[in-house]
């Protein structure tokens, strides 16, 4: 489990063992900053976030009936831009997070570019899980993530 | 964890809680110690607990910690007050092996196994955000979603003959693809006709052992010695999203409340959410045996350029090992339509089942039990005595014991390719990163597993195979 050390939040994520697949904490002073820490986190298995040229910019929208499932969509959308788009993210830049009658809506800006032969693509995360979702909020906010490899 | 040994191979958690059946879990005492370390039993356990499940919740012999559903894990459920759940078929719906015989021998293509692999590596597109070579509309792959392997075969890829010896023909007929999203048809198209990455590999094998020579020749496997061709792969993206989205249409529509693992979400089968789910199940499970197809073609068209000639390249079998599928089971003396989901987990039915081709059908189906990257993989027999103690069900490969993370920090991908060199084994893949990552030592000892399955006679031993040439994606 996550130490108490105040620097914590220092570390943008670190990954844990998980027998079959990956699992990954992510940190943040807000929520919205461990959201996007949670994105490098999973992009991070996949590309190295920091080689991605920032060329590109999506405006991504998302809604979740409880927050679990607001990060559930927001991180499954990496997926999808990438398989479905070839965009590959950098950043998570921007983004926003609102409580509304019905759950919660997500904005960000997806900052990356499109995938070409200069990106090493060395790993690929099928799915995202709830298996052992974590989202708290102290004073600190701690996501720990689960990704189907 | 009360656990209550039933014999050498056999344990049952007894009905407690919540639980609506016991679980029975199926491992030697060595596996079980594996087990026991992560939250496969407990997960089994939550299994239990689900509407309509029947008899026993099971954890095959290769059982390892999964999300909501164990891997390893088989249960069905009664069709009228059952569920379906797409955390008990997994992300990567038909996830699958496909098994190709040949004629020929170690010798035959010594001379020649470099060449063959770095064809074979060409050809058939794997890894990580390549696409496939078929540039796709998208009525053409609603019609592959329809008609799955069927469709491969009418433009061109392989013979009629690899639909009948393939599960559901190569085509699950409740398919229906208008209930899938625009997102899963989009992450579809640029992937038909690819092998994905992670554990998804192609090997070129010799038969190492054969331990039922008779069964074996009904196979097509003849002698030690001779060369067989392995595919590895699934649904690729659009199982996956299918997956995600289905997940969140029933978090939607029936809630989280009372679950005990979020993945475990289901709706009633004879709901319309449930039969959505499942008629699009079906349709990813169609893309995955075309998908199997397509490559298959590839690599005999490859055995034919580099070594003259593909005749004899007939298709042993080709097996799912994440699906739901409605099946016909006695239970409690009575014959019963149950849907049963095996997650990570393979089909065993034994002599006499009408679902298996009629070549096979007086011995029982091939089951075919891929190893880890670089280590022996398995054929066997299903049984009859399986319909009794798994709704005919048993292991379908290694099983990890190593994160991916762990894999990384202790091997290097250049060291575990020299060291299968120096075993032999060729070795193409487009990530040595990938390479390390499926370390063979990650994995649990398949040579165990397959045990197992013979021994608690869920699954019978009739030939060893092992890689001379591994691609992996």
């Amino acid at each position: 489990m996550l130490s108490k050390g105040k620097s914590s939040w220092r570390n943008k994520f670190i990954y844990l063992d998980h027998p079959a697949d990956a699992k990954f904490q992510a940190f943040g002073r807000t929520l919205e900053e461990a959201f996007a820490h949670a994105a490098l986190a999973v992009v991070s298995l996949m590309w190295e976030p920091e080689k991605v040229k920032k060329r590109q910019r999506r405006t991504v929208l998302v809604q979740g009936k409880d927050l679990e499932q607001l990060l559930f969509k927001f991180l499954s959308e990496i997926l999808y831009l990438f398989e479905a788009k070839g965009f590959l993210l950098a950043e998570a830049e921007d983004v926003k997070i609102f409580k509304g009658e019905n759950g919660y809506s997500l904005q960000a800006v997806f900052n990356g570019d499109n995938l070409n032969n200069n990106y090493v693509i060395f790993g690929e995360v099928k799915a995202i899980t709830y298996h052992d979702m974590i989202i708290r909020q102290n004073e600190e906010v701690l996501i720990q993530v689960v990704v189907d490899m | 964890m009360e656990l209550k040994k039933i014999n050498d191979y056999t344990w049952e958690i007894p009905k407690q809680g919540e639980m609506r059946v016991p679980a029975i879990i199926y491992a030697s005492e060595r596996l079980l110690e594996t087990v026991k370390k992560d939250q496969t039993l407990q997960q089994a356990k939550n299994v239990a607990c689900l509407p309509g499940i029947q008899k026993y919740s099971y954890v095959m012999p290769d059982g390892h910690q999964g999300y909501g559903f164990p891997i390893g894990g088989v249960a069905a459920f009664d069709l009228e007050e059952g569920i379906i759940s797409p955390g008990g078929v997994g992300y990567d719906i038909n996830c699958g092996v496909r098994l190709l015989r040949t004629d020929y021998r170690e010798k035959d293509i010594s001379a020649k196994r470099k060449e063959l692999l770095a064809e074979i590596f060409k050809e058939v597109p794997a890894g990580v955000g390549k696409g496939g070579i078929t540039k796709l509309s998208r009525s053409v792959l609603m019609e592959i979603l329809v008609k799955g392997a069927e469709w491969a075969v009418e433009n061109g890829y392989g013979t009629k003959e690899d639909l009948w010896l393939t599960e559901e023909n190569g085509r699950m007929k409740d398919a229906d693809p208008s209930y899938l999203s625009s997102r899963a048809l989009e992450r579809g198209i640029p992937q038909l006709g690819t092998l994905g990455s992670g554990n998804h590999f192609l090997e070129i094998q010799k038969v190492e052992k054969i331990y039922n020579l008779e069964i074996a020749k009904v196979f097509g496997i003849d002698e030690e010695g001779q060369i067989l061709v392995m595919i590895h792969c699934g649904s690729r993206g659009l199982g996956h999203q299918v997956a995600t989205d289905f997940i969140e249409l029933m978090e939607n529509k029936i809630g989280i409340k009372g679950l005990p693992d979020r993945e475990l979400i289901n709706a009633p089968i004879k709901s319309p959410l449930g039969q959505q789910y499942y008629k699009s199940m079906c349709a990813a499970v169609n893309y995955a045996f075309a998908n199997r197809q397509m490559i298959a073609h590839w690599v005999r068209d490859v055995f034919a350029k580099v070594l003259g000639s593909s005749a004899g390249m007939r298709q042993i079998y080709d097996v799912c090992h994440n699906v739901a599928k409605i099946e016909k089971h006695k239970i409690d003396g009575k014959e019963k339509l149950v849907c049963i989901h095996r997650k990570g987990a393979t089909r065993s039915f034994g002599p006499g089942r009408p679902e298996i081709p009629e070549i096979y059908r007086p011995y029982g189906q091939p089951v075919i039990i891929p190893g880890s990257m670089g280590t022996a993989s398995y054929i066997l027999v299903g049984t009859k005595e399986a319909e009794e103690l798994s709704f005919s069900s048993t292991a379908h490969g290694a099983g990890r014991v190593m994160s991916r993370h762990e894999a990384l920090r202790r091997f290097r991908g250049e060291q575990i390719r020299d060291q299968l060199l120096a075993k032999g084994i060729e070795l193409q893949s487009t990530s040595l990163k990938g390479v390390a990552e499926e370390a063979s030592a990650a994995y649990k000892d398949v040579d165990e597993v397959v045990r197992t399955s013979h021994e608690v006679g869920i699954g019978r031993l009739v030939a060893k195979v092992v890689p001379l040439g591994v691609m992996k994606g």
